[in-house]
């Protein structure tokens, strides 16, 4: 067990869990897209120079090539951006990953909102949709550093092909080391019967506890969630809160179409319908601008949450 | 046409511009944008046919930066040209800006086509120089791309149609600082012998000092007067050129400097320069 609490970025949880991967398992390798320095794979790099592989800015022929080491039964953690990870390297990673049922890593960064600078070309709204397509592939999205280490390291063991959004800049600490976090299980961070917030990735997972307690001030009681993987969805959990609670909300850094809250409101329709409410990006494509006018932008802030709950509450 | 000593004082402003725009923000792309500054100026001060106060002209001559990080750059060209005020710049990167990170054709006047994804930009500059030829008009598609950026099967595979279409019309530049972000090209993915891999597309080619006015024009009038191929020039050039702190620097990709040093290096730069600030 590796105690992250004083890791100072996202970006190095995620690479103290590859590093660790690759120190134990000899088949470990690592393909980066010219942003090695931007993820800080450079680490793995000069721990393994034998194993890490910089493809240079082409991320199609990066995934392409990380399927045919996978086939060779070498384990590839692979990384770009959110958008390029997965948008620029979408059919590779749909037939010679997926189709195949090659076990490649993916490892996006930057997801949504924390693009930033970086402005609406780079700004991943529509990864996780992209990632729900192909069938088989485990998503998560950790919502702090430890969270980040132990599911990447779940991720591994599984077996299987996976997709994880990685913040780089900045951490969130909420959980201690030993901490149990299971691959598929989300967290229940707070109980209570008004309403239910699932919430996914550091960003959301942030902004709605500070949402709940903005809640709790106005006596309204909510169950919130961190729903750190998107495949497999937790559906025991997901009906348990809804039969709580009858309102749910989903907050995800990303667009509506084929995200979390659709996935769950498709479940939940199935199963037992429950009013629900949505935080996300809608139809909208990204900007340029930093984390605090963006999360303005597009209500991913504390209120903006608290407010939609209010409202599926009043319903 | 004016003089190089004419083009070599407005290639100094728009860097002071470019230094100044990057330097109020705190942080950005200077090492892509300072690279092509030359080039720039030769194209909105000489080579291309356009009209800041017509933007949209139909019949224009067209350019796509593909490498659209060194959009900085650009919008000090566009500003200085007179396309939008200068004091614009001042909202670069910060929310609401009409002048984002990356070149955006919806958000910027002037901009003719959004880049971002590296390798996209180049395939419309393709497709809007084809669109030239079919609508009869008597106009040039200029694009620049990066060495970093010609990784991307995308600039290839555009370079192939660009080829079996004779598109004539259309003149693009390699920016060849040997640098990319995580480091020097040569030891990620060497772009060595460049020539004969534009040369084995069919292109014309030229290669030449991208910071060098007189080879410039001398390159550009040559691929103008070639109509039958798309013609490419290879541009030596230093990453970060004239951002002093950034000069043979490996990490010069994006640096983060605030206005005091903004303006102690374009002081370091007019003195290099012999220029009177
Ligand atoms: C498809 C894609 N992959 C990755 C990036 C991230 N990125 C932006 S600039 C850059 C390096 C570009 O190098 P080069 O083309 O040599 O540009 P220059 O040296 O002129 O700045 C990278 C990897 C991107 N913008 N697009
Ligand atoms: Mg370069």
């Amino acid at each position: 067990m590796r105690d992250l609490s004083t890791c100072e970025n996202m970006r190095d949880a995620a690479m103290a869990a590859i590093n660790d991967l690759a120190f134990e398992h000899q088949q470990v390798v690592m393909l980066d897209a010219d942003l090695a320095s931007c993820l800080g794979s450079h680490s793995f790099c000069s721990r393994y120079p034998d194993r890490f592989f910089n493809c240079g800015i082409a991320e199609a022929n990066m995934v392409g090539v990380a399927a045919g080491l996978a086939s060779m039964g070498l384990v590839p953690f692979t990384h770009s951006f959110g958008c390029f990870a997965t948008r620029r390297a979408y059919d590779q990673v749909f037939l010679s990953v997926g189709y195949t049922g090659q076990t490649v890593h993916l490892i996006g960064s930057d997801p949504g909102i924390t693009a930033q600078l970086n402005g609406g070309t780079h700004m991943p709204f529509e990864d996780i949709a992209l990632m729900r397509q192909v069938p088989g592939i485990i998503i998560i999205e950790p919502s702090d550093a430890q969270s980040l280490y132990e599911l990447i390291r779940q991720a591994y063991d599984l077996n299987k092909a996976s997709y994880t959004r990685v913040p780089r800049k900045g951490a969130t600490h909420r959980y201690p080391a030993g901490t149990p976090i299971v691959l598929g299980k989300g967290i229940v961070l707070a109980e209570g019967s008004d309403v239910g917030i699932f919430a996914t990735g550091e960003v959301m997972v942030n902004a709605a506890q500070e949402a709940v307690m903005l809640l709790q001030a106005k006596g309204v009681k909510a169950t919130l969630v961190d729903l750190h993987t998107i495949r497999p969805l937790d559906y025991p959990l997901i009906e348990q809160v809804a039969a709580k609670t009858g309102r749910i909300l989903v907050c995800e850094n990303g667009r509506y179409a084929g995200g979390i809250g659709e996935a769950i409101a498709a479940h939940l329709g199935r199963v037992k319908p429950t009013r629900m409410e949505f935080v996300n990006v809608g139809e909208q494509f990204g900007e340029v601008g930093k984390l605090g006018y963006l999360a303005q932008t597009f209500g991913f802030t504390a209120s903006a949450i608290a407010q939609k709950a209010e409202a599926l509450v009043a319903l | 046409m004016p003089t190089i000593q004419e083009l070599k004082q407005q290639a100094l402003t728009i860097r002071k511009l470019t230094i100044e725009e990057i330097g109020n923000f705190g942080s950005g792309h200077i090492g892509g944008s300072m690279s092509i500054v030359e080039v720039l100026t030769y194209l909105y001060y000489e080579a291309m046919r356009i009209d800041p106060k017509h933007p949209k002209k139909e019949d224009r001559d067209r350019f796509v930066c593909s490498k659209g990080h060194a959009g900085p750059a650009v919008y000090a060209t566009l500003a200085s040209k007179g396309y939008f005020d200068v004091d614009l710049l001042k909202t670069l990167n910060s929310g609401g800006t009409n002048l984002p990170s990356h070149c955006d054709m919806n958000k910027t006047v002037g901009v003719d086509f959004t880049a971002g994804s590296l390798g996209q930009g180049f395939s419309a500059a393709v497709g809007i120089a084809l669109g030239q030829r079919i609508k009869g008009q008597d106009a040039r598609t200029y694009a620049i791309i990066g060495d970093g950026e010609s990784q991307e099967g995308q600039i290839w595979e555009a370079a192939h149609t660009a080829s079996q279409w004779k598109l004539g019309n259309l003149i693009a530049f390699t920016d060849y600082n040997k640098q990319q972000l995580d480091g020097y090209v040569s030891d990620i993915s060497d772009m060595e012998y460049i020539e004969t891999r534009w040369l084995g597309f069919n292109w014309h080619v030229q290669r030449i000092n991208g910071h060098d006015f007189a080879q410039i024009d001398r390159a550009v009038r040559r691929a103008q007067a070639v109509t039958d191929r798309p013609s490419m020039i290879i541009l030596d050039t230093i990453k970060s050129y004239g951002f002093i702190p950034g000069e043979g620097v490996t990490a010069n990709h994006s640096m983060a400097f605030d206005q005091k040093a903004a303006q102690k290096a374009i002081a370091d730069l007019y003195a290099r320069e012999g220029a009177a600030l």
